[in-house]
């Protein structure tokens, strides 16, 4: 059976893992399909799954009560959406939705907390990953903050 | 298509301080705040050449005069086509000019896009706001003479839906074959269905050689420091980093000083630079 195993290898998120973890996370790892508008994750949920983007393109988007949903920021093609499985209480901060048909990979948040419990080679590959994330995407927030084109 | 030949109008040896009359033949609504003119020379037979990346002097007679980037074709002989932000005493007097009115026009000034340098390269354009206007020409120039470059990409980004330029022409852009165009905003609603998020975002996933790539930069000074700064990342070489400045320019000719940043003239040396030659100026604070 054909297994997701040389797809994940070629991901730039994991680009660098060793062959051992790629083996090892691919069992936390299944093929997802959003439609246009769909709804991915609502804020307030659980938060137990992350993707990888194969192609589409996913709004992080923030629920205010007089305007509707506000999109922050989309993820497109490569690009993770979804980080909250890291930290407690493991429950979404923003809503996300399939801006259009979107493929991604899914990888359970638990199944990857654990085996990152259980090899920490492993654990400080992931956040070394998502600590990379987070930069960037702060860096970004902060100059939307700025409101350049004002 | 080359462009004709084009100076400064210092350079040409007719007065830089006297304004040329032009009667606007078009004005047609970019954005919300935003406009485009199109102007044609008063005295009949006179053409205005100039290169991409240059800029006028708009002289709204009795009420002052302001430094704009011309976003036209440099490559065509027609109409002289500015496009304007109203944010300013001058500028949103200009927002109300009709069809057939007179306006003065200095120029043209400044140091251009190095677009010949560039050729045999692939072609980064990177826009933020009204930023896409003074690279608009370069663009022109870029697929008048598509096959002297490698791959064009055109970066943009903007403040919200509504406040992309150039609407349809970027639409239409992205319909060809032999040019990638990638736009994106900073906020959106939930009709948008377009990349949210700043313009730096999307120089990891443009698909572009850095060793051989030239990239053009224009936009608030933040973003084209971030822009930079992404661009290194990919590992383009400073070198073939090039951005235009925008400073208050009022005589055009390097002599007021208004446009001074560090031993550099912005209407003179510039507006367009090459990255690391202002570097150490452009980080410079209370320059």
């Amino acid at each position: 059976m054909e297994t997701l195993e040389p797809y994940l290898a070629e991901l730039p998120f994991l680009r660098g893992l060793s062959t051992e973890h790629i083996k090892l996370i691919v069992g936390c790892a299944s093929n997802v399909k959003f439609d246009a508008g769909q709804y991915i994750d609502r804020e307030g949920q659980a938060a137990n799954t992350f993707y990888v983007v194969r192609h589409g393109r996913i709004a992080i988007e923030i629920f205010h009560p007089t305007t509707g949903p506000i999109c922050i920021q989309t993820v497109g093609e490569g690009d993770i959406a979804g980080w909250s499985w890291l930290f407690p209480p493991f429950v979404h901060h923003f809503d996300s939705r399939a801006v259009e048909l979107t493929r991604a990979i899914a990888f359970d948040g638990e199944c990857l907390r654990r085996k990152c419990d259980q090899d920490h080679e492993l654990g400080y590959e992931m956040y070394k990953r998502f600590a990379a994330i987070m930069e960037s995407r702060i860096e970004s927030t902060r100059m939307q903050l700025m409101d350049l084109y004002r | 298509m080359s462009i004709p030949q084009a100076m400064t109008a210092t350079s040409a040896g007719i007065d830089p301080m006297l304004p040329d009359l032009f009667r606007i033949r078009r004005v047609r609504p970019e954005t919300h705040d935003t406009f485009t003119f199109e102007l044609a020379p008063v005295q009949s037979g006179k053409r205005f050449s100039f290169l991409p990346g240059q800029f006028n002097m708009m002289y709204v007679f009795g009420v002052g005069e302001v430094p704009v980037s011309i976003s036209g074709d440099a490559t065509s002989t027609g109409l002289l086509t500015h496009t304007v932000r109203a944010v300013g005493s001058v500028t949103r007097v200009m927002a109300n000019m009709k069809a057939g009115e007179i306006i003065g026009i200095r120029g043209p000034f400044g140091t251009p896009w190095p677009v010949q340098e560039a050729e045999g390269n692939d072609l980064l354009i990177i826009g933020g706001g009204i930023g896409l206007a003074p690279l608009r020409p370069a663009l022109y120039y870029a697929l008048a003479n598509r096959s002297r470059f490698g791959k064009v990409v055109l970066l943009y980004g903007t403040r919200t839906p509504e406040d992309i330029l150039y609407r349809k022409e970027l639409e239409s852009l992205r319909a060809r074959f032999d040019l990638d165009v990638d736009v994106t905003v900073d906020r959106a609603g939930g009709d948008w269905h377009g990349n949210v998020g700043v313009v730096t975002r999307l120089i990891p996933k443009a698909s572009f050689d850095p060793g051989n790539a030239f990239a053009f930069i224009c936009g608030p000074e933040v973003m084209m420091r971030f822009t930079a700064m992404a661009l290194q990342k990919r590992e383009v070489p400073l070198q073939s980093i090039y951005l235009t400045m925008e400073r208050n320019m009022k005589c055009a000719i390097g002599l007021c000083g208004h446009c001074q940043m560090g031993p550099l003239f912005v209407c003179k040396d510039g507006p367009v630079f090459r990255y690391d030659r202002i570097r150490d100026i452009f980080t410079t604070r209370e320059i």
